[in-house]
């Protein structure tokens, strides 16, 4: 298996068990996580086809995913501990309503 | 094929020998500022154990040895036991880019030895790994350094160590941003993240510090602060927090935590060497000396770093947590983002109007200078009411 | 020799993966991520591209997840999830979007497998990093400055989100994204 296939096919196993982890887990934080997994699952599949071409665009995207996820981090984890400050729980499961 | 098993033995020597030579190193610190701050402040230091002193680390060492690892019951142990190693690793992970001295030449007596003609034609660099990044792994170990002070702290199960280590790290990840950006200028003049090449660039003579004094000013304030080291040791004195994110740590643990700041200290201050100082060169001399006098050189410039860490440290008083915070963000920051962009516009009248590169870059310099010193003295004019507000509400 | 440095570095990240979700310790999942982030960084390295490598261990596993870990300490959410397991239901979709999604992307790296690997004119080590830069200002400046007025954005948004309503700021963690 070439080396290609091999990155590939980890950015793909990488990016299920976000997939997966993000519908089973019910700890906000972890669900944050699993999305982090994805990304870099994706960052990865970018590195390995930009190197498959011989360009460097692939590369210049996973500057760009990297910061945007920065940023969604930051912003997501305020939500959470703002919820948590008025429901005292992180479980994604007792936030399904818009009031109590 | 004999020559791949020489390289990967040379690889190996090299990577043991920066082991022990923090090893080595941190006992002569220890030994060094307990001296040097008994000497500071008018009293002897330890100098009962071997002449003047010069078997208390081995002392030292022999009690940490001996202690008892004392492990709570109520802490969580795989983090308790797996924080230092954590601190210990990128530390020492630090040195492998940083060139202890020039290049073994392939035609002396060891090159000929290793048979270095074959494989290393221009010389055995004495870098563990001459990285094309170099100064950025540097930068991507000392932010994994907050993982063993993040998990140190959270591991004792005990709100002052929390408290300790959540501090420190937020202290080190804020002053990762000021030490970031003046490597940043440092790359805008010489072109490249090698290290060897900085260094190499400096052999004219021209020192960087000589051209860029505020970033090297910049670099020091933010290593400092990245070391958890005084002025910036809130986190960890014992007067504040108990004793910060170690104090549930004893005997060899809390040794490796020591070993640890201690090997952050030398890297640091080699690496300010490499940056600024000239490294292993001096004035161009270093090309007719042999690589050992180049490596002492090195260590001289190294350990004169290592005397201001510790002159400064028994000089300055604490900063206040708030205050660290503040230097961290409202005034290091700014200084170095002003620091690159009149970096960068002088290197830009050096390429685009032909001004001489080395005047260009002093008087950006001194535009930034001039500037703080500008603002200051507006603050100061416009009253005591703005100090007094912000330090009301700390 | 280096196949076996891909498979290893390749099986940290896929351990790291399944521990994320597997752990019931919040603060372990993090760890096990940064794990999955520092295998991930090896295979940037072995791929050629350093300064991407470099870049990801400084924000992903310096920064990012340091932060989740500020919030988990902070909101003292480290205690094992004692949470009543997922419903049947939600785990079954979970399985299901995960076979589902193993199987295209398994489907397209099968059929990509066969295909050769580096082209030849991947970039060499040589002036890497000024290639980069060279393309970021040039062809990706307009998105460059885009996503700098995201990081803007997201500042100003952490910040008023999480200050109390009426008393000054109230924040405690320490946000420099």
């Amino acid at each position: 298996m070439s080396s290609f296939a091999l990155c590939l096919a980890v950015s793909a196993a990488l990016f299920t068990l976000g997939v997966v982890g993000v519908m089973v887990k019910r700890n906000a934080i972890v669900v944050f996580m699993c999305i982090e997994l994805m990304l870099n699952g994706a960052n990865l599949a970018f590195v390995t086809f930009s190197r498959q071409h011989g360009t460097l665009d692939g590369q210049i995207f996973v500057f760009f995913v990297m910061a945007i996820a920065a940023a969604e981090v930051a912003i997501g984890l305020a939500i959470i501990v703002t919820v948590f400050k008025n429901r005292a729980s992180i479980n994604v499961d007792d936030v399904t309503m818009l009031r109590r | 094929m004999v020559e791949t098993y020489i390289q990967l033995g040379v690889a190996l020597a090299k990577a043991l020998f920066i082991i022990l030579l923090v090893l080595t190193a941190v006992p002569i610190l220890v030994l060094a500022e307990r001296r040097v701050s008994a000497w500071m402040q008018d009293r002897q230091g330890p100098n009962r154990v071997g002449p003047g002193g010069a078997l208390q680390p081995i002392a030292d060492g022999i009690k940490f040895l001996t202690k008892e690892v004392l492990i709570p019951a109520h802490v969580d142990r795989k983090l308790y036991l797996a924080a230092p190693v954590l601190l210990l690793v990128p530390s020492l992970m630090t040195g492998a880019i940083i060139p202890w001295s020039k290049p073994i030449p392939a035609d002396s007596f060891v090159g000929g030895l290793l048979r270095a003609d074959k494989w290393a034609p221009d010389g055995i660099p004495f870098q563990v790994a001459n990285i094309n990044v170099g100064i950025l792994y540097f930068f991507a170990m000392a932010s994994l350094a907050v993982y063993g002070i993040i998990l140190a702290g959270w591991a004792s199960n005990n709100k002052y160590t929390l408290l300790g280590g959540l501090r420190a790290s937020a202290q080190v990840i804020s002053y990762e941003l000021s030490f970031g950006l003046a490597i940043l200028s440092v790359l805008l003049i010489v072109g490249t993240l090698r290290v060897d090449a900085i260094v190499e660039a400096q052999s004219s003579g021209m020192w960087l510090v000589f051209a860029q004094p505020v970033t090297w000013f910049i670099f020091t304030v933010a290593a400092l602060a990245e070391t958890n080291r005084a002025p910036f040791d809130m986190a960890e004195c014992e007067q504040e927090l108990v004793g910060g994110y170690h104090t549930e740590y004893s005997g060899m643990t809390f040794a490796t935590f020591f070993l640890a700041e201690y090997g952050n200290m030398t890297m640091s201050a080699a690496l300010n060497v490499c940056l600024f100082w000239g490294g292993y060169t001096l004035f161009g001399v270093e090309a007719i000396l042999p690589w050992f006098v180049t490596f002492g050189v090195f260590i001289a410039k190294v350990a004169v770093f290592l005397f201001a860490f510790i002159w400064i440290r028994w000089t300055f008083p604490r900063f206040r947590y708030d205050q660290l915070m503040r230097l961290g963000w409202k005034v290091l920051l700014p200084l170095s983002l002003g620091n690159v962009v009149l970096t960068a516009l002088a290197l830009a009248a050096h390429e685009m109007w032909g001004a001489p590169l080395w005047p260009a870059l002093i008087v950006g310099q001194l535009v930034l200078v001039g500037g703080i010193a500008l603002v200051s003295v507006i603050r100061a004019k416009s009253g005591a009411t703005g100090n007094a507000a912000s330090h009301a509400r700390a | 020799m280096e196949t076996l440095l891909y498979l290893v570095f390749g099986l940290a990240a896929l351990v790291g993966g399944v521990l994320v979700i597997v752990n019931r310790n919040p603060v372990y999942s993090a760890l096990s991520l940064v794990l999955t982030m520092f295998a991930v960084s090896a295979l940037y390295v072995l791929q050629q591209a350093y300064f991407v490598a470099a870049v990801q261990l400084v924000v992903y596993a310096g920064a990012i997840v340091v932060l989740f870990l500020f919030v988990i300490m902070l909101l003292n959410l480290g205690e094992s999830d004692n949470l009543p397991a997922a419903s049947g239901a939600r785990r079954f979709v979970g399985a299901l979007l995960g076979v589902t999604f193993a199987g295209i992307i398994g489907a397209l790296v099968w059929e990509y497998a066969s295909t050769a690997g580096v082209a030849a004119g991947a970039a060499t080590d040589a002036g890497h990093t000024k290639h980069l830069a060279r393309l970021l200002f040039k062809n990706y400046l307009l998105p460059f400055e885009i996503v700098s007025l995201v990081l803007l954005a997201a500042l100003v948004g952490v910040i008023v989100l999480i200050r109390t309503r009426g008393s000054g700021l109230d924040a405690s963690e320490a946000d420099h994204v």
